[in-house]
């Protein structure tokens, strides 16, 4: 109760930061059309304003500072403006219009989703191959740690060309940067989760003489879940940049990249800050969910 | 056809190499270690090299590693002037900046247990979000240079650090607090000699994660408008231009970059917090 | 003996008010224990022997009653340096070499640099870890980590040292080598002891008063002044006097159960 409080003082903090920091951000956008429009502003004239400061020039306009949270094209949108553009282009749009949020999140999504499952599903059977030789752990595993250091996102606009140049298009090739993001923190996570089970539990096999597929499914899996529900949220939020990267190269005309990508060619930066928190929406119910399925699961299996 | 072939009978040679090695009474040796993923990257290397000749893979498919090479050496001094604008110029002081300013909120915020209960969840939150696409909007905040990208950066290793300083500074035990109440130590004794220590471990972690969310930072931003210099604008342009042993050229060079600056954070976090068991071995 | 009163309890209450509703940990303890006394708490997890040394400490605030520590509050003399706590785990910093850890409280009570350098050899001495100064907690046994913590309490002049069950983590072999040395430590520096402990012969072995505490709520069962001789080699723990102490001991936490059931 005493966190929830705190935490929404601290939303009510950044918001009223927000507001405040939308006056200086725009004043002089502001200014400019309200002279246009016979306005009494100081000083006079955008040339004598442009290196003003701008905090000195909202004090000299404070009856301009509420313009300051209306314009069209402001370059930081008021919390309210991204608000009323997320409302009307979810809410109020039909999902099948190019103008529909809910469209483009879909489409990024379902590249997302496709990725993310094949990274997954490739990096846990590699970490089971890892485990299980020795050979593949010493040639691979290295490899798997260094990839983690390097922005391998830079590979993304040559996957996408190239896929285009041999003529595959669409979902396909943003789901497959989106995999190999997923793929390598999964497989990092997953090694480190079936070696967690300490000497004594795997002795306590040995005394039953078990076989190795029997302290698999019974030991090792089990004891990997946390590790691999730990690794999985990292890697669904990389998914999700990497399917929205994914788009940038190009030029695609769907998915929130797309929309980031036009908003900033245009200039509507409602757009972008729309589609940004679109995507940062997104990522946290992913994450979200895979949380509760992490609950879920550790429930039943006894661990939480 | 024969290099095809050749390439399986290498790729065979060199796991059966492996095999021997891991399966071999000296697996253990330092050596050894190094020798294996070393042997099957290298492997890996001329197998693609023999593929991409014996099967005439199109340059705009898949260059040669030797291409790259060559690629790589001849085009040095636009790799440095990519290396310098986008590494260093954009990701190295975005990278200072962020983490700095992190380190210093979150040693304010430790002073207030309710700041710390209200800003935890909501840095753990942030921490997961797709980031990099505020890189639009801070281009056009802060222009196409490398000030925008190190904007960026800044933004997107501030929370990862934040959340990790944060849960460091909280890492003490009842017990060591205790011990220093019973100093009468005061806030910045405690400071010094127990919290920040404790939380080093913490902070190494938060270090390392954003050594690489930096570089993803400094380079994705550059896809949304940039001078005609950088690592970024170079794999955008070269893309386009379907010279690709350039692309990997600057792919070989953002590894490199990433591996070196994890590796020396690694080798400091190796000096500082070589007490704790995660270090002992 | 000189008989002066340097901890001085009269009517201590506390409540802890948890979710299940309050706990009275503590519940009209008096007592007094005079300079240079080795008094042992000994009696049932959930007697309150751990929390009365901490309102000692002041690192627990009573909610009646009054305690003075060398005649002052509690946190006046916590501020004023009166004494060492030595907790149930050596608590050492992993960072920080033995040395080090033992200049902790020196650093952060501003003793000289020279100073520290000998108090730090000095204390390595008493607890007999010469040469041991530049290891890390890590490198050593429990039963030295443990040692070095107690080196850590002596370092800077208290009179008073308490210790909260700081053997209780350690195998009996060690325990009794350490007694024995702590007994020794305790005659050369004719400091006052205050210490809790679970284990009856630890206690009679060691202490010039022994007070028996019982649960629920916490409170004294019993304070018994032994008439064991200040000088005692382990092989007193096979007298008559011994033996006769500890069966009164054990009467006292018996009586302390029968009350409850």
């Amino acid at each position: 109760m005493k966190s929830v409080l705190a935490v929404l003082t601290v939303v009510a903090a950044i918001v009223a930061i927000w507001y405040a920091a939308c006056a200086p951000m725009n004043i002089k956008g502001v200014l400019t059309e309200l002279e246009r429009g016979g306005a009494q502003v100081v000083p006079e004239g955008a040339p004598t304003r442009r290196d003003m400061s701008a905090i000195g020039l909202v004090v000299a306009n404070s009856f301009a500072i509420p313009a300051t949270w209306a314009q069209e094209r402001p370059r930081l949108p008021a919390p309210h403006q991204v608000a009323v553009e997320l409302w009307q282009t979810t809410v109020m749009k039909k999902i099948t219009s190019k103008r529909s949020l809910i469209f483009h999140g879909w489409v990024t999504l379902s590249a997302t989703l496709l990725g993310f499952a094949i990274g997954t599903g490739l990096g846990v059977v590699l970490a089971v191959g890892i485990v299980h030789s020795r050979v593949m752990d010493m040639s691979v595993m290295p490899w798997a740690i260094v990839s983690q250091t390097i922005p391998i996102i830079a590979l993304a606009p040559m996957i996408i060309v190239v896929l285009y140049s041999i003529g595959v298009q669409g979902m396909l090739p943003k789901a497959i940067i989106s995999a190999y993001l997923s793929f390598f923190p999964v497989v990092v996570g997953m090694v480190k989760g079936l070696r967690s089970p300490d000497h004594m539990q795997l002795d306590l096999l040995r005394t039953y003489n078990a076989s190795a597929s029997q302290g698999f499914w019974k030991l090792r899996l089990p004891s990997s879940m946390p590790y691999l529900f730990a690794s999985l949220k990292i890697g669904i939020a990389a998914s999700l940049v990497g399917a929205i990267v994914g788009e940038l190269p190009t030029g695609a005309v769907s998915g929130l990249g797309a929309r980031l990508l036009a908003g900033s060619y245009y200039g509507q930066t409602v757009q972008i800050w729309s589609a940004l928190f679109a995507a940062g929406l997104l990522a946290a119910i992913l994450v979200g969910i895979l949380g509760v399925i992490e609950r879920i699961t550790l429930k039943r299996m006894g661990m939480a | 056809m024969i290099l095809v072939i050749l390439a399986l009978i290498l790729w065979a040679f060199g796991w059966w190499l492996n095999v021997r090695l891991a399966e071999g009474p000296n697996a253990g040796a330092p050596l050894v270690r190094l020798a294996v993923p070393v042997i099957f990257g290298v492997t890996v290397l001329l197998v693609w090299e023999l593929l991409v000749r014996g099967l005439n893979v199109p340059m705009v498919i898949l260059p040669a590693p030797s291409l790259i090479a060559t690629r790589f050496v001849t085009s040095l001094p636009v790799l440095w002037v990519d290396f310098r604008q986008t590494i260093l110029k954009g990701a190295l002081s975005g990278y200072i900046m962020g983490c700095g300013a992190a380190l210093l909120v979150a040693v304010l915020i430790d002073r207030s247990d309710f700041l710390r209960r209200g800003l935890l969840p909501v840095g753990n939150l942030v921490a997961a979000l797709p980031i990099v696409g505020t890189a639009p909007i801070l281009v056009m905040w802060f222009g196409f240079d490398w000030q925008s990208k190190a904007a960026v950066v800044v933004v997107s290793v501030f929370f990862p650090m934040l959340v990790n300083a944060v849960a460091g500074l909280a890492q003490t035990t009842a017990m060591q607090r205790d011990l220093m109440r019973t100093y009468a130590a005061g806030y910045w004794q405690s400071f010094f000699k127990l919290r920040l220590p404790a939380a080093m471990p913490f902070i190494f972690n938060g270090l390392k994660v954003s050594s690489t969310l930096a570089l993803i930072g400094a380079i994705v931003a550059e896809f949304f408008g940039s001078p005609t210099v950088g690592m970024g604008f170079r794999i955008s342009t070269s893309v386009g231009q379907l010279s690709l042993d350039m692309v990997w050229a600057e792919i070989v060079v953002a590894a490199l970059a990433g591996t070196l600056f994890y590796g020396l954070l690694a080798l400091i976090e190796k000096g500082v917090t070589f007490w704790h068991p995660s270090q002992r071995g | 003996m000189t008989g002066q009163a340097v901890i001085e309890a009269r009517d201590l209450n506390l409540v802890f008010h948890t979710n299940d509703g309050p706990v009275h940990a503590l519940k009209d303890v008096n007592l007094t224990v005079e300079k240079g006394d080795f008094v042992s708490f000994i009696g049932p997890s959930g007697c309150g022997k751990t929390t009365f040394l901490r309102v000692m400490a002041a690192l627990e605030q009573p909610t009646g009653g009054t305690i003075t520590v060398n005649g002052m509050t509690p946190d006046e003399a916590r501020r004023k340096r009166a004494y060492g706590y030595v907790f149930q785990a050596a608590g050492l910093y992993p960072w920080r070499t033995i040395a080090k850890n033992i200049k902790l409280p020196l650093e952060i009570m501003g003793y000289s640099k020279a100073d520290q350098n000998a108090r730090v050899e000095a204390v390595l001495k008493l607890v007999d870890l010469e040469g041991f100064g530049g290891k890390y907690p890590w490198q050593l046994s429990g039963g030295m980590q443990q040692r070095a913590s107690i080196a850590r309490a002596l370092a800077f002049d208290a009179d008073i040292l308490l210790m909260d069950e700081p053997f209780g983590a350690l195998d009996e072999i060690v325990r009794d080598h350490l007694n024995e040395q702590l007994l020794a430590l305790w005659a050369r520096t004719g400091k006052t002891i205050g210490f809790v402990t679970h284990s009856i012969p630890e206690a009679v072995y060691l202490s010039t008063k022994i007070v028996v505490m019982s649960p629920r709520p916490g409170r004294i069962a019993d304070v018994i002044e032994s008439p064991l001789p200040r000088e005692r080699p382990l092989e007193i723990r096979d007298t008559p006097e011994f033996i006769e102490i500890a069966h009164r001991v054990r009467e006292g936490l018996r009586a302390g159960h029968s009350y409850d059931e």
